[in-house]
């Protein structure tokens, strides 16, 4: 019911198409790209060349082919926004199951902490945390290098928890006054049965919901870094679409035109895609809980 | 009513020096103030550090440390910023106003239209139109603002430059450089497109929520009983829908704040433009605890204060919330 709930979403199953093909571009990354991510395109002159034959849209300002970069930084975006979705979602709905199931203390410090983080600017909070786990030395060999892949994943991993705990902490908290719930109990289930039998299956379409926005909030706050000149350092594996678009500010006053449009559109076109996909998800499984009550 | 407004006064300071004290632990460990001292004055002598470890509260013990900073903070004995030695509230003032400026304008521009088009939107759900407004907010709210301020900077100033001769709108700052005085026109002008930016994810947001509680409440069961009596479609909309519609949204409203300033921060960024946000970032990147500190107090407070509006408007506009 759910799933056709979700097909009948036009905009969703187009998006997902899209991401599918943007997907299968990036896994066969040395097949569908045409350069490396650092090769020119040519000899010298070969800089700020326009969209070309042999360079379909365009090139750096060191001749490197912005079709291929795109390819490469899509697939390092990707990872970096799935990863660090997977854990997040991971960690906010048990935090917020055990929050939303226990009350108390727990639950009222959670939120006052999550309502903290949530209030400040993103970008602050962002870049201060980025710092402090930058600093802290006996979480280094976790974390790695402040200007790695793993590490941005792990910074987004710590951002992208609170706000999934809290929508799981809601879930729950409307599920725990249900009838079967306080059939588990009566029978004399535990706790952590409950959680993991009851809660968080029935929670599954608001945690499918989060995930997709964490990816989206993910991908979009790596190129957020990235444009500042905090992201993943450019390199053989790691360029990835934060960086082309911080490049493409550069490339603005020039007026090379597509090094901004290029990149801008892709991170468009894959955060609209993750977007409406997550409002169909939201759809299809929110009015299946209306019956439900 | 008073109760409640002083009780939760009682509450915002504590939880103002709460917050405070975490900001300057974070920043502490995050940025290391005395290093970047020394690496922004590198012939500076050990007297000079140590100078500047006590005005700015940097003592090993964080506790004693934030109460030493407090206290300096508190009578007005700033320090001065680790670059060029300037004094911090000037610089501070400055940026505020024209953050204000910035931020009250996209807010009202942005609120404006976002009420319109949720109010349009909302007349007849599924309709043609509705779709479009809805997608259009979906497409606002999925750009990211930087992506929109490349993009309009690029069309309106650097193509339209190349295109008609002269940029429709200048791209930096507040003045053209060298100007002085006050100059109302000249500057709507370099403030249009940095409003433009943070007001797209204003009208996006607020249409959406517009649109979603206005639905609830033209479904209610007083909406029926309204149109039942004969009262006009017109005053039954604005008196008893929009009214009702907005109660939930004051309250979002004020915890956008957080999201506003965060837009304001990258849209001056992109345009130059001398806020808060241009502030922030500069004065982060070098690690100027001096200027930090100052900023960080402002927000945490803006925050507290706009939360605490919330709570208040919320309670006056909806007649069903008892607080006592």
């Amino acid at each position: 019911m759910a799933f056709r709930r979700f097909v009948s979403h036009r905009a969703a199953v187009i998006s997902c198409v899209i991401l599918g093909l943007l997907t299968l571009l990036v896994i066969f990354a040395p097949f569908t790209a045409r350069y490396g991510v650092n090769e020119s395109v040519q000899v010298p002159p070969n800089s700020f060349l326009t969209p070309r034959a042999n360079a379909w849209l365009g090139t750096d300002d060191i001749g490197r082919d912005l079709y291929s970069r795109l390819i490469y930084g899509v697939r390092v975006s990707l990872i970096i926004g799935l990863l660090s979705a997977l854990i997040s979602v991971t960690i906010g709905s048990l935090v917020g199951a055990i929050a939303g199931f226990r009350g108390g203390k727990f639950d009222d410090i959670m939120m006052r902490v999550t309502d903290l983080f949530l209030a400040f600017p993103f970008l602050v909070t962002l870049l201060i945390v980025r710092n402090v786990l930058g600093a802290i030395s006996w979480i280094q060999p976790i974390t790695g290098e402040m200007n790695s892949v793993r590490f941005i994943i792990l910074l987004f991993s710590i951002f992208g928890w609170m706000g999934v705990a809290r929508i799981v902490r809601g879930q729950v908290l409307s599920l725990k006054e249900r009838e079967f719930i306080e059939a588990a109990r009566a029978v004399g289930a535990s706790r952590r049965y409950i959680i993991r039998r009851h809660l968080l299956p029935n929670s599954i379409g608001p945690i499918m919901v989060a995930l997709t926005f964490s990816v989206v909030g993910a991908i979009t706050g790596e190129s957020t870094l990235a444009f500042f000149g905090y992201g993943p350092q450019a390199g053989d594996g790691a360029t990835s679409l934060g960086n082309l678009v911080g490049a493409a500010k550069g490339a603005v006053q020039t007026g090379f035109w597509w090094l901004a449009v290029f990149p801008c559109l892709m991170l468009v076109i894959i955060a609209l895609s993750v977007n409406f996909i997550g409002d169909a998800l939201r759809d299809a499984t929110d009015t299946q809980l209306d019956r439900g009550n | 009513m008073i109760r409640y407004i002083l009780r939760r006064l009682a509450w915002a300071l504590p939880t103002m020096l709460i917050v405070t004290f975490l900001v300057y632990v974070a920043l502490r460990i995050g940025t290391n103030p005395v290093e970047s001292y020394k690496r922004s004055n590198p012939r500076v002598t050990p007297e000079k550090i140590q100078q500047y470890i006590d005005i700015n509260g940097l003592d090993p013990n964080y506790v004693l440390g934030y109460f030493r900073w407090l206290n300096n903070f508190l009578t007005g004995d700033w320090p001065r910023s680790i670059k060029g030695s300037r004094e911090v509230w000037p610089a501070l003032k400055d940026a505020m106003a024209n953050t204000l400026r910035l931020g009250i304008a996209a807010t009202v521009v942005g609120v404006f239209f976002g009420l319109i088009f949720g109010l349009l939107a909302s007349l007849r759900p599924g309709g043609s139109r509705d779709i479009a407004i809805n997608t259009g907010a979906f497409v606002g709210i999925s750009i990211p603002p930087y992506i929109s301020a490349i993009l309009l900077q690029l069309l309106f100033a650097v193509y339209w430059q190349r295109w008609f001769g002269s940029s429709l709108f200048p791209t930096s700052g507040v003045y053209p450089a060298g100007h002085t005085g006050f100059d109302l026109f000249l500057m709507l002008k370099f403030m249009a497109l940095p409003t433009i930016v943070v007001a797209i994810q204003i009208v996006a947001t607020y249409s959406r929520y517009l649109r979603s509680s206005l639905l609830d409440v033209l479904n209610s069961d007083y909406m029926r009983t309204a149109r039942s009596k004969g009262i006009s479609e017109r005053r039954i909309l604005i008196h008893h829908g929009m009214r009702n519609a907005l109660i939930p949204i004051v309250t979002v409203a004020a915890i956008d704040f957080g999201s506003i300033v965060g837009g304001l921060i990258i849209s001056e960024n992109i345009f130059s433009y001398p806020g808060m946000g241009l502030y922030f970032l500069k004065s982060f990147g070098d690690g100027d605890f001096p200027l930090l500190m100052p900023w960080m107090v402002i927000i945490v407070a803006s925050i507290l204060i706009f939360n605490l509006i919330a709570d208040i408007s919320y309670a006056w506009l909806d007649p069903r919330i008892r607080l006592e």
